[in-house]
C-alpha cells in the first residue's frame, strides 16, 4: 500500500475519533483534547494525501502543517484559558447543556 | 429521564452516520487518482531564486510568507486574547522536587544554545524560527514550574515588547521591501538570507514569549497594563 | 489625488494598518484607546481608498512575494471584495465610535478591546481579498480566536461559556475546512483558486471537498442546523462585539461560501435545494423565537440566525437569472450589517441607561433616548424589509428571482420571513412607547453612542438609495 495512503487513511481515523469525542464527551479540557486529535488527524491527512502517488518530496504540505499546527496551539490556549476562566466563575468545567446529565461526584465523563 | 436517554441515543446514531459518511466520503476521494502533479516541481524548479536553500523553509518564509506573517499574527492575536481576560494564575508556593530545580539549573544554558541552532541550521536544513521558538518557550515553562515561591514572577512590558517584536519585524520587512520598488514580501535578491535570519531571530523570540505568556494564562502583572 | 489614489497598492495597507494598531495598542496598554481608535479610522479611510480604486480602475490582482501562484499567494480586489471591504469599515468605523465612550467605564476591558478588534478587522480585510484557500483558512481562524476572545472579554459566567461553544464550534468549522482543503491538493495539485477552478471539472473529485467547504462555512455561519451556538454568543457578549459578530464575522463565512460557489459553480441542484431549505427554515425558526425572548440582546441575537437564512434562498433561486439572486443575497448582507450592527448598538445604549434590557421593561425608552429608540425603528425596517431601504432591495431582488422563475414557495418563505421581522421588530417599539413598572435604574448615555447607533441605523437605509450603483461593482463577479 502507498506510504502516503497508509497516513492518510491512519490521518482519517484520527480525526473521526476526534469529532465523535468532542461531540459526545462533557468535560470541557476533554472537549479541547479531542479538537487537538480532530486537528493532528487532519495534517496527518493532508500531508498524506498530498504524497500518495508523487515520487520526490512536496514541501507545501509541510510548510501548511507548520502553520497550521501554531494555529492549532493559539487555538488550544485560548480555549484552556477560558476553560479555567469558566471553572473558576461556575465552579465547573462543563457547558449548561452538560450540566445536568453529569454528576457532581463522578465529573469526568 | 427516560426522554433524555433517548436523545443521547439518538445523538450518538446521527453522529455516527455522519462520520460514517465522512469517512467513506473522504475515503472514495482518495482513492480516485490525482488529475494535476503536486507543486513539488515547481517548488524545486524556483528555489535558487528564493532566499533560503530549504524547500520547507523557502515555501514558510518567502514564497507563502504572507501565511506565515498572518500565523504570526494568529498568535499575538491569542496571546492578546489570553491577557485580556485577567491577571494569570498565582501559581501556590509548592516545594517542586530538587530533581526539576537541579535539572533547570543545568539544561537552562542549552535551551539558547539549541535555539540559536535551530535558527541558523533553519535556512538549510529543518529547523527555522517556529522550533527555535518553542524549545526557548520551554526554558521559560521550566522557570516558570521550578519556583519555589508564589509565581509567575515574569516581567509584563518586556514580555508585550518581545512579542508584538515577533510580527513586527516581520511587518517591518515587508512593507521595507516595498520602499525599494518590490511587492509585499518581495525580497531584493543580494539581501534575501540576511533578512531572513533577521525575521526568524525577530520571530523566535517572540514566538517563545507567546508561548511562555500562554503558559501563564493571563497578565503576569507589575504595573496597570 | 486621482493617480495616488490609483497608484497606491491599497490592498496591502488594508490589511497593514489594522495589524500595525493592533500590535501598537497591546504594546502599550496605557494609550490603548487612543492607539486603537486612531488607526481604526485609518483603516476605515484605508478601505474607502480601495473602493475608490476599484471602482475607477477595475479589479487587480497582487502577487505577494512577486511569485504568483500557484507557487506564491494571490490577491484578488474585485467587486464583491471592494463592497464586502466597505461594509466592514462603515460598521467598523460605527463601532469604533460606539465602543470608546461604552468601555470607558472598564478600563480594563477597553485595554483588551482594541488590540482584539483591530486584529478581527485585519483579519476580515485579508479573508475578503485572498484568492489561496489554505490563506483563506489562515484567515479564517484569525477571524475566530479574535472573536471568540471578544465574547470572551464581557467576563460574566454566560459570556465566557458563550465563548466556549463559539470556539468548538468555529474550530470543528476550520478542520471541516482544512479536510477539503487536503483533498483539494491531492487532487488538483494547486491551493489558488483561479488554477483550480479550471482544473476542476466537476464529479465526486470536486464535491467531496466542496461538500466539506460548505459544511465547515454551514458551522461557522451559523445557518439551521448548526445555530446553536450563534444566540448565547451574541447575546451575552458587549453590545460592540455583539454588532461585529453579528455584523461582520457571520458574512465572512457567508462570503467564503459565495466565493467557493461563484469559483466552482456546482450544477448540484440537490445541493442548493438543500441550502435553501434550511435558510428557510433558519428565517422562520428564528424569527419565531426572536418573537419569544424577554431579553432585547437575545432577541435581536436570534433576529440574526432568522435574517441569515434568508441569504442562503439566493441558492436555489439562482438558476435562470443570476445576477438578480447572488445580487439581492450580497445586498441583504450589507443591510443586515449596518441594521443588526445599529440595532446591537442601540440595545447596548438601552442597556446601559437602564441597568437591564428586559423588553417588557422599557418604560417609555423613547423619552428618554429617543434617538435610540429612532435607530432601533429604522434598523427594524430594514431588517423587515421595507421601502426605500436597503433590506428592502435585498428581498426585492430575491422575490423577483422566485417570481420570474414561478418559484411561489420561496417567495411565501420571503414573504412570511417579512412579516415576522415586522412583528417581533414592533414588538420592541410597542413596549418602548408604553409605560412599564419594572424595577430600572438611570444612567447617563453618551451622546456619541447614540449617534453611532443612528448613524448606522441611516446606512442600512441609504442603502436603498445607492442600490444601483452599488449592484453595478458586481458585474464581472458573479457566474
Amino acid at each position: 500500500m502507498d506510504n502516503g495512503l497508509l497516513f492518510a487513511a491512519g490521518g482519517l481515523g484520527v480525526f473521526l475519533i476526534g469529532a465523535w469525542a468532542v461531540v459526545l464527551r462533557a468535560h470541557l479540557i476533554r472537549k479541547i483534547l479531542a479538537l487537538n486529535l480532530m486537528s493532528s488527524g487532519a495534517f496527518l491527512l493532508l500531508v498524506g494525501a498530498g504524497a500518495i502517488g508523487h515520487a520526490g518530496v512536496d514541501p507545501v504540505p509541510q510548510a501548511m502543517v507548520i502553520t497550521g499546527i501554531v494555529v492549532s496551539i493559539s487555538a488550544t490556549a485560548l480555549g484552556l484559558a477560558i476553560v479555567l476562566r469558566i471553572a473558576k466563575t461556575t465552579g465547573r468545567a462543563l457547558l449548561p447543556e452538560d450540566r445536568e446529565r453529569t454528576p457532581t461526584d463522578r465529573p469526568l465523563r | 429521564m427516560r426522554a433524555d436517554r433517548w436523545h443521547r441515543h439518538l445523538l450518538r446514531l446521527v453522529l455516527g452516520l455522519a462520520l460514517l459518511a465522512v469517512a467513506a466520503g473522504v475515503s472514495l476521494a482518495l482513492m480516485t487518482a490525482p488529475v494535476a502533479p503536486g507543486l513539488g516541481d515547481a517548488i524545486h524548479g524556483a528555489l535558487p531564486g528564493a532566499a533560503a536553500a530549504n524547500p520547507v523553509t523557502a515555501v514558510l518564509l518567502d514564497f507563502r510568507g504572507y501565511d506565515t506573517l498572518l500565523e504570526m499574527a494568529v498568535l499575538t492575536a491569542a496571546l492578546a486574547g489570553v491577557w485580556s481576560l485577567g491577571r494569570a494564575h498565582r501559581t501556590r508556593p509548592t516545594n517542586p522536587s530538587p530533581v526539576l530545580i537541579g535539572l533547570t539549573r543545568v539544561i537552562a544554558p542549552l535551551f539558547p544554545m539549541i535555539c540559536g541552532y535551530l535558527l541558523w541550521v533553519g535556512a538549510d536544513g529543518p529547523g527555522g524560527a517556529f522550533q527555535a521558538g518553542a524549545v526557548l518557550a520551554t526554558a521559560a515553562v521550566l522557570y516558570v514550574l521550578s519556583e519555589r515561591r508564589p509565581g509567575p514572577r515574569l516581567p509584563e512590558q518586556p514580555m508585550r515588547a518581545g512579542a508584538v517584536a515577533g510580527l513586527g519585524v516581520f511587518l517591518a520587512v515587508a512593507l521595507g521591501v516595498m520602499a525599494g520598488g518590490g511587492r509585499f514580501l518581495e525580497y531584493p535578491a543580494p539581501l534575501g538570507s540576511g533578512l531572513l535570519l533577521l525575521i526568524e531571530t525577530a520571530a523566535a523570540v517572540g514566538i517563545a514569549l507567546i508561548l511562555a505568556g500562554l503558559f501563564i494564562g493571563g497578565r503576569p502583572g507589575g504595573g496597570d497594563g | 489625488m486621482q493617480t495616488f489614489i490609483v497608484d497606491t497598492p491599497w490592498t496591502i495597507w488594508v490589511v497593514a494598518v489594522p495589524l500595525i494598531g493592533a500590535l501598537l495598542a497591546f504594546l502599550w496598554p496605557r494609550r490603548a484607546v487612543a492607539t486603537g481608535f486612531a488607526f481604526g479610522l485609518a483603516t476605515a479611510a484605508v478601505s474607502l481608498a480601495l473602493l475608490w480604486q476599484v471602482a475607477a480602475s477595475g479589479p487587480r490582482i497582487y502577487a505577494m512575494g512577486g511569485w504568483g501562484a500557484p507557487i506564491g499567494v494571490d490577491l484578488h480586489t474585485d467587486g464583491l471584495s471592494a463592497i464586502m471591504l466597505t461594509m466592514a469599515a462603515v460598521v467598523g468605523t460605527a463601532v469604533s465610535v460606539y465602543a470608546r465612550p461604552y468601555l470607558a467605564a472598564t478600563p480594563d476591558k477597553a485595554r483588551g478591546f482594541w488590540p482584539l478588534w483591530l486584529f478581527l478587522w485585519a483579519a476580515l480585510n485579508a479573508l475578503f481579498q485572498t484568492n489561496d484557500i489554505f490563506n483563506l483558512y489562515v484567515t479564517l481562524e484569525l477571524l475566530g480566536l479574535s472573536a471568540v476572545a471578544l465574547v470572551a472579554l464581557a467576563g460574566s459566567g454566560p459570556a465566557l461559556l458563550g465563548a466556549m461553544r463559539y470556539l468548538l464550534v468555529s474550530l470543528c468549522g476550520s478542520m471541516a475546512f482544512l479536510v477539503g482543503i487536503a483533498l483539494l491538493y491531492r487532487a488538483y495539485g494547486t491551493l489558488d483558486l483561479t488554477l483550480l477552478a479550471a482544473r476542476a471539472d466537476g464529479g465526486l473529485q470536486l464535491g467531496i471537498p466542496l461538500g466539506a467547504m460548505v459544511a465547515g462555512m454551514l458551522l461557522k455561519t451559523g445557518l439551521f442546523p448548526f445555530h446553536v451556538w450563534l444566540p448565547p454568543a451574541h447575546g451575552s457578549a458587549r453590545a460592540p462585539v455583539s454588532a461585529l459578530l453579528s455584523a461582520l464575522v457571520v458574512k465572512a463565512s457567508f462570503y467564503v461560501l459565495l466565493r467557493l460557489w461563484f469559483t466552482f459553480q456546482p450544477a448540484d441542484e440537490g445541493l442548493a435545494l438543500l441550502l435553501g431549505g434550511l435558510g428557510a427554515v433558519a428565517v422562520f425558526w428564528g424569527s419565531f423565537q426572536a418573537l419569544r425572548q424577554r431579553r432585547l440582546k437575545l432577541l435581536v441575537a436570534y433576529s440574526t440566525a432568522a435574517q441569515l437564512g434568508y441569504l442562503f434562498l439566493a441558492f436555489p433561486l439562482a438558476a435562470s437569472d443570476p445576477a438578480l439572486a447572488w445580487g439581492g443575497s450580497i445586498y441583504l448582507a450589507v443591510s443586515h450589517a449596518c441594521a443588526k450592527g445599529a440595532m446591537f448598538l442601540a440595545a447596548g445604549s438601552i442597556m446601559t441607561e437602564q441597568g437591564h434590557d428586559d423588553i417588557d421593561g422599557l418604560d417609555r425608552v423613547v423619552d428618554r433616548m429617543p434617538l435610540t429608540t429612532a435607530a432601533f425603528a429604522l434598523a427594524g425596517i430594514s431588517l423587515a424589509g421595507l421601502p426605500p431601504t436597503g433590506g428592502f432591495v435585498g428581498k426585492w431582488m430575491l422575490l423577483q428571482a422566485a417570481l420570474e422563475q414561478g418559484l411561489w414557495h420561496w417567495a411565501l418563505v420571503i414573504v412570511g420571513g417579512g412579516l415576522l421581522t415586522a412583528a417581533y421588530v414592533f414588538r420592541v417599539l410597542g413596549y418602548a412607547f408604553t409605560e412599564s413598572s419594572h424595577a430600572r435604574e438611570e444612567h447617563a448615555v453618551p451622546r456619541t453612542m447614540e449617534w453611532a447607533a443612528l448613524a448606522l441605523a441611516l446606512a442600512a437605509v441609504s442603502l436603498g438609495f445607492i442600490a444601483p450603483w452599488a449592484l453595478s461593482l458586481l458585474e464581472g463577479v458573479l457566474p
